[in-house]
């Protein structure tokens, strides 16, 4: 509690923006406290993290946080990001995002962020759904599910965002939930060491809307969700294909080298400067 | 690979803006190819790491503005340039610049449209786009160079203009003067004013990102340098978080507005030319600048009195000059490549001392200068 506490007083900016936006019982506020924990064991200065994020009730995050905080237009949360790094590299660069933010409005953003393997940590809150603008359906929202825009039924197929992530070139992607608190602790922390661009997808769940038009109960039975169908990595590997097919798998699902945009870019200085000849 | 001393060079207006955009002090470049615009990335795309700037090409327009930006909140004076289909999709994020107070300039390199219209030639219609294409009431600041030397000029007082009023700045340069080449004489030596964005002296914990000051621009403070603050394109009250408060809303859009209409004497650069006596005026901008000058040189020799007015600010708008030749002269004449954009804030202005004409050409091409002259001798 007391350590709880101490990190409030360090990271938030508790005496000014509280109480914060999100619904009672919204995953958001788990993430937060998974990006604080991580973020201190780090070792990161406040005055060198610039968090970036779009528009969406993950969006809003930033808001509460003591960093340099950049709260963009919807879905070109890495855009900004990749400017604020190429500008001063010495800066740490987080970008918080929805899954609309991510890979709907900003989805090209997203594919060309990983091609290029910018130094950046993406950490995407997936709630499958629209949480701010009332609960239509994303590009993450399942085939067959409700929301306020398919009311009979979703019959569009989802995108797998973090497999999105690993196609795309990122070299470090990694699934965690909200109910495996613990867990995305360790995966972000790993994220933010990473030199390159990282993916962090979080599962959470949008119980107010989401949640409300499909029947899947509170918060808690949401996270009981979570918890039932997320199967770590290591243990998907002794599991038979069919026994995964309604489960997803959490923990680091690829952690590789790859050449990175500013080292390849210093290269091109040097060319210019013809200190080094092509 | 710094140049030294005194260079006489034959360039182009593009090149000539790339010229004055590393003489401000622009170190950082992100865009998307689209004629008639691309020799300016190309150009950086060279020059940029040679001075330990930076050049990169993003997937898109709308990346490329946002990127610009955050170059700029992180402390390097950055730029974009695109044509009118770029320029569209750039108008999210140039509203963002506006509410956040992030300095940078746009060129937008004027061709026909509307959508992808005449990629190769020129036209002027993206006048009102610049003053309202993104949502919002805003101010907005818009230059507009005719000729080579002013491509350099205008794109230094671009970038002095977006850091001492923390406001995007736009370069509209139409494709006839971005393609032509004129000899400039650019020198290390000469004595030019380059401003930088003020910073905040005071220790963090008293710093007001957003403070109301009179000159109604506040100090800025570059991510990483200790001020720890929140930009967002959500309308903010002084401390840059989020409010709904009337009594903070109001202040906030008003001061957006005053920091440019107070400065309108510093920001509205233009040209008399022969409108003392003149009994006609043209009103005129870009490359058809070039034209009306010839065609008032013409005329005079003929005894017709012809004046010129040159527009390089086109935003805001310059009322008062404007309002100076609609009381001294019978007749106005406002030639330009569109169907009459800046004739219709001429004609708003006017209070019915002079006749307003209009010139209006949307072929993709250029309005000549006897075609100026034809038109003065039909209206006088
Ligand atoms: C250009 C633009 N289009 C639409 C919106 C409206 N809008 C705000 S948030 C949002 C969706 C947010 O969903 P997501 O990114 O999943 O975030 P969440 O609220 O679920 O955390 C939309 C469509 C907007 N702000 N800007
Ligand atoms: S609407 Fe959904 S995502 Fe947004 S705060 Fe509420 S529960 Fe969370
Ligand atoms: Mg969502």
């Amino acid at each position: 509690m007391v350590e709880v506490t101490k990190l409030i007083h360090k990271y938030l900016r508790h005496d000014k923006k509280f109480p914060h936006v999100w619904c009672p019982g919204c995953g958001i506020g788990i993430m937060l406290g998974a990006l604080v924990r991580a973020i201190d064991r780090v070792g990161y200065s406040k005055d060198e993290i610039v968090m970036v994020s779009g528009i969406g009730c993950t969006g809003r995050l930033p808001v509460y946080v003591d960093f340099n905080t950049l709260h963009t237009t919807h879905g070109r949360a890495l855009a900004f990001g990749t400017g604020v790094k190429l500008a001063n590299p010495n800066l740490k660069v987080i970008v918080v995002m929805g899954d609309g933010d991510a890979v709907a409005i900003g989805g090209n953003h997203f594919i060309h962020a990983a091609r290029r393997n910018i130094d950046i940590t993406a950490i995407i809150l997936n709630n499958s759904v629209y949480g701010m603008t009332g609960g239509q359906f994303s590009p993450t929202t399942p085939y067959g599910m409700k929301t306020t825009t398919t009311v009979y039924s979703n019959v569009e197929q989802a995108f797998k965002i973090s497999e999105l992530a690993v196609t795309a070139g990122a070299v470090f992607v990694a699934r965690g939930t909200v109910y495996h608190a613990k867990l995305l602790d360790g995966l972000m922390e790993k994220a933010f060491l990473k030199v390159g661009f990282s993916v962090v997808e979080v599962i959470s769940h949008c119980h107010t809307q989401f949640g409300r038009l499909n029947r899947m109960g509170s918060a808690v039975e949401m996270m009981q969700w979570q918890r039932e169908h997320a199967v770590t990595v290591e243990k998907a590997r002794q599991m038979k294909e069919k026994e995964l097919q309604d489960k997803f798998k959490i923990g680091v699902l690829v952690d590789r080298e790859l050449p990175v945009y500013q080292d390849e870019y210093e290269k091109v200085r040097k060319w210019s400067q013809g200190v080094v000849k092509k | 690979m710094k140049k030294k001393g005194r260079q006489e060079k034959l360039l182009q207006g593009n090149e000539a803006i790339v010229e004055g955009a590393l003489r401000a002090g622009c170190r950082f470049f992100a865009g998307y190819p689209i004629t008639p615009a691309t020799e300016i990335a190309e150009l950086l795309s060279v020059r940029l790491p040679q001075v330990d700037g930076t050049f990169i090409q993003m997937e898109d327009e709308i990346a490329s503005l946002a990127a610009v930006i955050g170059a700029s909140l992180a402390g390097v004076k950055s730029m974009t340039a695109t044509s009118g289909p770029g320029f569209s999709l750039m108008q999210e994020n140039l509203g963002f610049a506006v509410i956040a107070e992030v300095p940078c300039v746009i060129v937008d390199a004027m061709r026909g449209g509307p959508s992808t219209g005449l990629p190769t030639l020129p036209s002027q219609s993206d006048i009102m786009q610049a003053r309202w294409g993104t949502h919002g009431d805003h101010p907005i600041i818009a230059l507009c160079p005719s000729t080579i030397r002013e491509c350099y000029d205008l794109t230094i007082k671009a970038f002095n203009f977006s850091e001492k009023y923390r406001n995007p700045v736009i370069i509209l340069v139409d494709e006839v003067v971005a393609h032509m080449r004129e000899k400039i004489v650019l020198s290390d030596e000469e004595d030019i004013e380059i401003f930088n964005r003020v910073k905040p002296t005071v220790p963090p914990e008293w710093y007001i990102p957003y403070e109301d000051t009179p000159q109604g621009v506040p100090a800025m403070a570059n991510f990483g340098e200790g001020y720890r603050y929140h930009v967002t394109g959500l309308t903010h009250d002084i401390r840059g978080f989020p409010t709904s408060r009337p009594d903070e809303i109001d202040p906030f859009i008003r001061r957006l507005f005053r920091k440019i209409s107070q400065n309108f004497s510093d920001i509205q650069i233009g040209e008399f030319f022969q409108t003392e006596n003149a009994d006609i005026t043209i009103i005129a901008y870009g490359c058809i600048a070039r034209s009306a000058k010839r065609a008032v040189i013409d005329a005079r020799e003929r005894g017709v009195k012809v004046g010129l007015l040159t527009l390089n600010t086109i935003w805001p708008f310059m009322r008062a000059q404007v309002e100076k030749v609609l009381q001294t002269s019978r007749v106005i004449i406002v030639p330009e490549m569109n169907m009459g954009q800046i004739s219709r804030e001429v004609k708003r202005v006017n209070k019915g001392a002079a006749k307003v004409f209009t010139l209006n050409k949307v072929d993709g091409t250029i309005i000549t200068p006897q075609e100026i002259l034809a038109r003065i001798k039909e209206v006088s």
